[in-house]
């Protein structure tokens, strides 16, 4: 499973907007295989959490229907140039993955 | 103590359960995760579950940002924005796929009124964004086309 969490920032009269793609299936359960014709188990994201330096600022329950390789953006106030976001998301297997940017 | 051989089985057993229990438990505390409202197969089901005992209010104070009409049904660009004060949380329900509750994103008081993603739209529907404001529910509905559903 290809993984990767990409994190841009820009900070704009004193909002800062976040922007992120999450690299993930987001198998739904629905689908088949091409070639073999089996049903693919669903496999997605459930939640991901998102820090300002060490304080959550948003986190996310997601169902099976959040796009393949999920975009995520979303704005906050109080952040300056130098602080750092960090993105972790658990998958419905337990799978997890963070990554921290640091904001421009 | 009486060290038969189905009372030593029996003890195992409850003692493995308890390791198990031990080791699921920060597993847990990270994902919240409500199954019941995210595998609802009608929306008010889904709304039931997630918002149980909360009526939802129409309101202009919110706005879904999606094309009209999209052609690939797996990839739909969806943005909220609301005017709302002291926002809670924004969900996202799609009427007429499988599993119709979408995604839901919980605020802090940091966060402005805005969320943007992609999301997986399975036949021309409804789509629907509701705030949480203040403790009461606020939405808005938006119809969308699709072409081509993507929910495979």
């Amino acid at each position: 499973m290809a993984t990767g969490i990409r994190i841009r920032t820009s900070t704009k009269d004193e909002l800062t907007t976040v922007q992120a793609i999450l690299k993930h299936p987001m198998d739904t359960g629905n689908s088949r295989d091409p070639e073999t014709g089996n049903l693919i188990p669903a496999l997605f994201i459930e939640t991901v959490t998102i820090y300002h330096g060490d304080k959550v600022i948003l986190t996310c329950d997601w169902g099976r229907a959040v796009s393949k390789n999920p975009y995520l953006s979303f704005s906050f106030k109080g952040a300056k140039t130098g602080d750092t976001v960090r993105i972790s998301w658990q998958d419905s297997n337990g799978n997890t993955e963070s990554k921290e940017a640091v904001i421009q | 103590m009486n060290f038969t051989r189905r009372n030593f089985i029996s003890r195992l057993a409850s003692g493995a359960a308890i390791i198990v229990a031990g080791l699921l438990k920060p597993i847990l505390a990270f994902a919240d995760w409500n199954v019941d409202a995210f595998n609802a197969e009608t929306e008010s089901d889904a709304l039931a579950k997630f918002f149980p005992g909360l009526e939802v209010t129409p309101s202009d104070a919110i706005t879904i940002g999606v094309h009209d009409l999209v052609e690939n049904g797996a990839v739909v660009p969806l943005k909220v924005n609301t005017e709302l004060p002291n926002i809670e949380s924004i969900a996202i329900l799609v009427e007429k796929n499988p599993n119709p509750l979408i995604a839901n994103f919980n605020l802090t008081p940091a966060c402005a009124g805005f969320v943007a993603t992609r999301i997986k739209v399975g036949e021309p529907s409804n789509i629907t964004a509701i705030v949480k404001s203040d403790g009461k529910l606020f939405s808005t509905t938006k119809f969308v086309e699709v072409i081509e559903g993507g929910c495979g």
